[in-house]
């Protein structure tokens, strides 16, 4: 392989990688306070490219409102999520809420398949998101540093929020012991609505970046992101911001560099996403910064 | 101060508390004492509005608690130091007092306050950017203090402060609560397994069984009762 086209799939990798690590972040921080995987997160990046694709070709938005309104109604459905389905359940044990994602993820793309249709839509890029940009003798796609760039300040955006505001102290309190955060003083059922918006809009831009970069949106495409991205957030340590972030990224650079280095594999990418968490369990089960977190009772 | 009439508290089928009443005095420190399982924890879990009663009571300064969210009962005043501390591992020392003053928006008193805790407790301060997990278990007692104290209650309850200390050093905390009660006028509603030094500090008390009040009184009324020296004091 050359240096050139070793760059471009190393920022290939790294755009990929970006996009699994904006999903996994929501599954890892509902994770962190609910004890729950949120089966149904993987559809609000479906629902995110969506909406953006109607603000821009229904209600005639400009591309930049029309990803403003996608990313607000995403979270609405988000928080709704969370104040309908899981908190009435979150005192029953784990696997009634674990069923209700999955009934609210079915809910969702078969809502999607009756209104928006099955049949795909091309997503169409707005025009400087389009441009080939050569940087010596490397060439990419404008998209492909859009796409790092956007995720690169929302992920330093999102670390101060978490490690230095007041919310963001209560949500990490949160994830160890609810009962004693309300004792704090802190409205939990609020804080871990917060949560629910925070993962909800990075899903939602998360879809938005997907379908910019694989430009048709159809109602199942949430779903393979999600398990990609849920793969993800458990190399990093399912519960720990910081490891789906890394979990992401990794996931992204080693898929792209296995098709490059191994063409004839390229059928196997997704397989081998799902043999590398099988491995990393068998050997380090906390995933690469987890620490052991005991069950929630 | 704080009112507690005919309350009853049940877990599913069974009943924890079976109707007591107590009450808090301003300025006081108010001793909670029973074996283990008499429903004592229960009866802070409960002003907290962690567990919903069935039946019964509880003001606080003429105002009810019930109904309200443990964050509620925070705002009006009220801070438990829980059983077993529930520190928070993950948070370092600062975090932890931090967010005991979630309620609160003065910024700057609240750093003036972190700093009193600190003189109050001077390991705190040493460790202040440690996260609280590798605290040993004398000095999460007194950050769980430290930071129950950070939301400027107005009753400050602790469930068990000596549990699993070493006597010397839960001495120690009942000493800082004694000093707390006097130079700042805090009132205090205590639980504690060690009856005898509860009494020693506390101004009245109330003694719990199975889910009932058995006696109540001025704590150095209790602590000559013959009753009470049988069977909580261990003297025959
Ligand atoms: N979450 C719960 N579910 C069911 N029963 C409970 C629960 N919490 C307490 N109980 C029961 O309620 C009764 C009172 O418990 P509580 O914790 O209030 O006692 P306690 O006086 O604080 O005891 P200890 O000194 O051991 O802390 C006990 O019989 C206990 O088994
Ligand atoms: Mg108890």
């Amino acid at each position: 392989m050359t240096f050139d086209s070793f760059f471009q799939n190393l920022a290939n990798g790294i755009s990929l990688g970006s996009l699994y690590a904006l999903i996994a972040i929501g599954y890892t921080m509902v994770y962190g306070i609910l004890r729950l995987i949120n089966f149904a997160h993987g559809d609000l990046v479906m629902l995110g490219s969506y909406f953006a694709f109607y603000g821009v070709s229904m209600f005639f938005l400009p591309w930049w409102a029309a990803f403003i309104f996608a990313v607000g109604v995403t979270a609405g459905v988000g928080v709704v999520m969370e104040k309908v389905a899981y908190r009435p359940l979150r005192e029953f044990p784990r696997i009634n809420l674990f069923t209700a994602a999955v009934a609210v993820s079915f809910l969702l793309e078969n809502l999607a398949i009756v209104i928006f249709g099955g049949r795909p839509k091309a997503f169409s890029r707005p025009p400087f998101m389009d441009k080939m940009l050569n940087i010596g003798s490397i060439t990419f796609v404008s998209y492909t540093p859009i796409i790092i760039a956007v995720s690169l300040v929302l992920f330093v955006g999102l670390i101060l929020i978490i490690n230095h505001t007041k919310a963001g102290t209560a949500m990490r309190a949160l994830s160890k012991d609810i009962e004693t955060t309300g004792l704090m003083g802190v409205n939990t059922n609020k804080t871990i609505m917060f949560a629910f918006l925070l993962g909800s809009c990075l899903a939602a831009v998360g879809g938005i970046l997907w379908a910019i970069k694989f430009p048709q949106i159809n109602p199942l495409m949430g779903v393979m992101p999600g398990l990609k991205a849920f793969v993800a957030a458990v190399l990093g340590g399912i519960g720990n911001v910081g490891g789906a972030m890394i979990g992401g990224l990794l996931l992204g650079i080693v898929e792209i560099m296995l098709v490059a280095f191994f063409p004839s594999l390229s059928g196997y990418r997704d397989a081998f996403s799902f043999a590398i968490l099988i491995l990393l369990l068998l050997f380090r089960p906390t995933g690469i910064m987890g620490e052991v977190q005991p069950e929630k009772v | 101060m704080l009112n507690i009439s005919n309350l009853h508290v049940s877990y599913g089928g069974i009943r924890a508390l079976q109707g007591i009443s107590l009450n808090v005095e301003e300025g006081k420190i108010i001793a909670l004492l029973g074996a283990n399982g008499a429903g004592k924890s229960t009866t802070l879990r409960t002003i907290m509005g962690i567990v919903k009663p069935d039946q019964g009571s509880i003001d606080f300064e003429g105002e009810s608690l019930l109904g309200l969210k443990s964050f509620q009962v925070v705002m009006k005043g009220i801070a438990l130091v829980p059983e077993g501390r529930r520190v928070f591992s993950n948070l370092t020392v600062k975090e932890n007092l931090s967010l005991g003053a979630y309620t609160r928006k003065d910024k700057e008193k609240i750093k003036a306050d972190i700093e009193e805790i600190y003189e109050l407790f001077p390991r705190l301060e040493e460790r202040h950017t440690q996260s609280a997990g590798t605290l040993s278990g004398g000095e999460q007692q007194m950050l769980a203090l430290g930071r129950a104290l950070m939301s400027k209650p107005r009753l400050l309850m602790i469930d068990e402060p000596s549990l699993g200390l070493a006597p010397v050093l839960s001495q120690d905390v009942l000493s800082k609560l004694v000093e707390l009660n006097q130079k700042r006028n805090q009132t205090v509603l205590l639980i504690e397994q060690n009856a005898r030094a509860a009494l020693s500090i506390a101004d009245y008390a109330y003694i719990l069984e199975t889910g009932q009040i058995k006696l109540e009184g001025p704590a150095s009324e209790l602590a000559t009762n013959d009753d009470v020296r049988k069977t909580y004091l261990g003297i025959h």
